[in-house]
């Protein structure tokens, strides 16, 4: 029986749950004996030019070795954008802020301490004459450029996706109804458990070696090497165990480079692990979206007509969130036949943290856009929000489709993932039960939210073109070594992988040790990050572990004076036998005694792939306090086969859960200075158990055929799904109240607020 | 100052700082590096460990103050070569991905099961309240942990 698809328990369990993990901090390699502590200054306001950076009270403080300033590090090359030629290039940071800062969390300065527990109190000590500029923390402020941030620049747009010149004023003609509306997709913390850190020692050959949690070790020494000034094979980055990472740990960080530079200052290993107060104000934070939607079309609930307009907030520094409105533009009518449609996006500075990628990255934003816009338009013309996805969903196909914003859905049946979730859901009686809730005028209201989703995973972002390699061997013993260039970071690579190359080699999943994450073994490597792993790396392991099996039949051919093509390899046994001899055999093992017997193979996808799914969300909504509650989340999330379903529902879940929190609770705040509001756990509503239902999962396997294991990328289904369908089932519970929209997060204060305009409304057109 | 108490059933003795807090104490005295630092607002969880068999954020106590007492860290939870059955349970139900909340979070739910050993799903939940995970979704967290209670089926 074949092991795929099967719940195979994780071989890496057993060591996080005894000793733990070995993160970053926890490293105690001897190369990093005698490392030094470094401590960031940051700037405690959003925008001003730096003048004086007195370093001299925090030299003197007990433990305290050395401190740098921006000054110290201006030979460094100014960091560009990421995509230089796309994004405006003017808009460059340095390693620490020189002439100005632009963020609150923007470091300054560096204080560097024998002892880990000197370097708080020696950060106060630097002293920073600050000169106050206006910060910029509104969408619009930033458009107006009254106030810009990169003086250079001469603005603070980043990137223009279209214009509003192009929009075509005849988009809505011939439509019967027409609804427009603007909302926000709010800026959220990825929030990791385990936060940024680095560990960092130059050897005697000049060479740098530095440990940081990251998502792709190849493309984090890519990036030092840029920061640093030094040519990538100067660099040697290692992957220690990462405690989640969600987007946000793609890359290196300005103050990885720093630590290293630090290192070879001093000429000691350097260590730095960020507290939660920093990881909160100066990790990249996720979405930062505004959106003006249209959708227009016939009183029975044809959609003809959609137009979405984007607003990015980039934050301080364009990072990849600048470039987040080319993919919710490419997503934007989702899984939808709609005729006439159109999408623009504008990326702005802000004086506020830099955005990145989280969990989903441009593509939650579009479903969010295009579900929300659904309902309106379903409210107005009085239709069930069901009835008009079904009614307008792309019909099921298996040849590629492509669509007008150029994205190539490789497969899928959509109609069919929205019944299953119906009918999981008992969608009827739910809205049988709301009914009669409705009917008895009780204070606790029911409500349903639908969301269908397409999203893209796979495809040629961060992580480059879509192909991944993998090496794997086979030992005399037995064992088995694979190397991949994919980067788990709780996925379950470890399990995963050696479950498919089991399956070809026979050699059972515990006998396999798969690594990662060092750029020396490794040097080639996409990691892991836009629901990409098991279809590239995953399939990159299958393909080498079937070229192995051909390897090694010409040397058992020779080993048992047979021909090549009389051998059949056996994985029951892993052994090849002489068909019809079956005493004649050899195993596969023995084959690698002489000689190694490893492959080394990269898989090259056709493009990226396209899974897709509906959820659905109920939620209860106590309409004198506002405050919503989430009953139940029931989801279909069909990323093609399923390898480990264990594995797979792990990862819905986690989405499903952080998609949640974005439209219940979670959001970054600041107050109109810039200044974070949300800056520790106490303050930053991050969900935890009681916020939150158990999950109900259906399953729906549709392949795909661009990879021969069939599977597509899950990691980000359930942020993409969960998000716009909880929103609208808080939504739908007041709907027959009068309220057609509350922004996110459904805070019980926005709720009661929407609640108290709807009735006064009510009134007023009672009265008129 | 001198501290003195058990940790995994070990007596030590060790002089620190006034101010070292229970969890630097456990990850750099004593080498116990599984309860990992998530905040700094004791919010999280990730520090917990288990103090006269009570569950503690150790980022929460002074070393000095656990003299005479006896601590367990997820290392001294699991008998030679053996998990416990709360940490068998979070593998079969697969209550963890990265594993940063997962010290943290197997003690917090071997304390709960100590005073609630039949809990129910809402319960789990509240007891589990000032635990944060960002991977799960806590979905299968607790479920293993009512799995480790008897009331579960080991898979879905
Ligand atoms: S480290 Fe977060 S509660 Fe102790
Ligand atoms: S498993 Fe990653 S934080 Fe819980």
């Amino acid at each position: 029986m074949s092991i795929l698809g099967t719940r195979v328990l994780r071989t890496e369990d057993p060591r996080f749950l005894t000793t733990g993990g070995v993160y970053t901090e926890d490293l105690t390699d001897e190369a990093l004996d005698g490392a030094c502590h470094v401590f960031f200054v940051r700037s405690p306001i959003a925008h001003a030019r730096i003048g004086r950076v007195d370093l001299s009270a925090a030299l003197a403080a007990p433990g305290v070795i050395a401190a740098f300033s921006g000054a110290d590090l201006a030979d460094l090359p100014a960091i560009e954008p990421m995509m230089a030629g796309m994004l405006n290039a003017k808009m460059t940071r340095r390693l620490l802020a020189i002439d100005k800062v632009r963020f609150v969390g923007d470091p300054v300065a560096v204080v560097v301490t024998e002892d880990p527990y000197q370097g708080e109190d020696a950060v106060e000590l630097v002293d920073v004459d600050y000169d106050p500029l206006p910060a910029v923390v509104d969408f619009d402020d930033a458009l107006s450029n009254e106030t810009i941030l990169f003086e250079d620049a001469g603005t603070n747009v980043v990137v223009e996706f279209g214009n509003a010149g192009s929009l075509k004023p005849e988009l809505f003609d011939g439509c019967e109804v027409v609804v427009s509306h603007t909302f926000g997709n709010q800026r959220v913390a990825p929030a990791p458990m385990e936060s940024r850190a680095a560990a960092a020692v130059w050897g005697e050959d000049g060479r740098l070696t530095t440990w940081i949690p990251n998502q792709g070790a190849q493309s984090a020494r890519d990036d030092l090497a840029k920061m640093l000034d030094v040519e990538a094979s100067q660099v040697r980055v290692i992957t220690p165990d990462v405690g989640g990472a969600f987007g946000a740990k793609f890359g290196a960080d300005p103050e990885h480079a720093v630590v290293a530079w630090v290192a070879r200052q001093l000429g000691r290993p350097a260590r730095w692990t960020e507290t939660r107060f920093e990881n909160l104000i100066s990790m990249t934070h996720g979405r930062g979206q505004r959106h003006t939607i249209m959708i227009g079309g016939s009183r029975d609930g044809d959609v003809l007509g959609y137009r979405l307009e984007i607003i990015q907030d980039g934050g301080a520094y364009p990072r990849i969130g600048a470039v987040l409105p080319f993919l919710t533009i490419m997503m934007a009518t989702g899984p939808y036949s709609i005729p006439n449609a159109e999408a623009i996006g504008t990326s702005v500075v802000t004086t506020t943290t830099p955005i990145g990628a989280y969990r989903g990255a441009g593509r939650p934003e579009a479903t969010a856009a295009l579900e929300r816009a659904l309902d309106l338009f379903a409210a107005e013309i009085g239709m069930d929000p069901a009835d008009v996805r079904r009614r307008n969903l792309l019909p099921p196909f298996t040849e590629p489709h492509q669509t007008a914003f150029g994205a190539l859905y490789d497969s899928g049946d959509y109609a069919a993932a929205l019944d299953k979730a119906l009918e999981a859901a008992g969608y009827a009686d739910l809205r049988a039960e709301q009914a009669s809730r409705r009917a008895s005028g009780g204070t606790v209201q029911m409500g349903i939210g639908v969301s269908c989703y397409v999203e893209i995973t796979g495809g040629g972002d961060e992580s480059g073109a879509p192909q991944e390699n993998a090496t794997v061997e086979v030992h005399p013993d037995g064992t088995a070594t694979i190397l991949t260039g994919t980067s788990p970071h709780g996925q379950g690579h470890s399990t995963a992988w050696a479950m498919i190359a089991s399956e070809e080699l026979g050699i059972p999943v515990e006998n396999f040790t798969v690594r990662w994450g060092d750029t020396d073994l490794i040097p080639v490597g996409g990691g892991t990050g836009g629901s990409r792993s098991l279809q590239q790396g995953g399939a990159a392991v299958q393909q080498a572990s079937k070229e192995l099996i051909e390897l090694a039949r010409e040397r058992a051919a020779a080993a048992l004076e047979a021909s090549a093509a009389d051998l059949q390899f056996d994985p029951g046994r892993s052994a090849f036998a002489v068909a019809g001899d079956p005493d004649a055999s050899v195993r596969l093992a023995d084959l690698a005694k002489d000689e190694r017997l490893f492959v080394h193979s990269i898989f090259t996808a056709p493009g990226a792939t396209f899974p897709f799914g509906t959820h659905v969300a109920v939620a209860e909504v106590d309409t004198e306090t506002g405050k919503a509650v989430l009953r139940r989340v029931i989801t279909v999330d069909d990323a093609g086969l399923v390898l480990n379903p264990l594995l797979a529902e792990g990862q819905r879940h986690g989405g499903i859960a952080q998609g949640a929190a974005q439209a219940l609770l979670e959001e970054v705040v600041y107050d109109a200075d810039g200044n974070p509001l949300t800056a520790s756990f106490a303050d930053y509503p991050i969900v935890s158990a009681t916020e939150l239902p158990s999950f109900e999962l259906a399953s729906m396997e549709t392949p795909t055929s661009y990879n021969p294991l069939g599977v597509k990328g899950i990691g980000e289904a359930g942020t993409i799904g969960a998000t716009p369908a909880v929103q609208s089932a808080i939504i739908d519970a007041v709907a027959h109240l009068g309220v057609r929209h509350v922004e996110m997060p459904t805070t019980p204060m926005r709720v009661w607020r929407a609640l108290v305009e709807a009735s006064a409304q009510g009134t007023d057109s009672e009265s008129a | 100052m001198q501290v003195e108490l058990t940790v995994n059933g070990e007596q030590r003795s060790d002089d620190v700082e006034p101010r070292l807090l229970l969890v630097h104490y456990l990850r750099e005295v004593c080498g116990l590096r599984a309860a990992n630092i998530g905040c700094d607002t004791t919010s999280c969880g990730a520090c917990t460990v288990l103090l006269n068999g009570e569950s503690v954020k150790s980022c929460t106590v002074l070393a000095a103050q656990a003299t005479g007492q006896d601590v367990v860290t997820a290392e001294g939870l699991a008998a030679a070569g053996e998990l416990h059955p709360v940490q068998a349970a979070f593998r079969a139900e697969h209550g963890l991905q990265c594993g940063f909340c997962t010290p943290g979070m197997v003690m917090a739910a071997v304390s709960l099961l100590r005073e609630n050993p039949s809990p129910t799903e809402e319960q789990v939940r509240e007891g589990l309240e000032g635990n944060l995970c960002r991977c799960t979704g806590y979905h299968n967290i607790i479920r293993a942990v009512l799995a480790a209670s008897g009331q579960a089926e080991v898979t879905a």
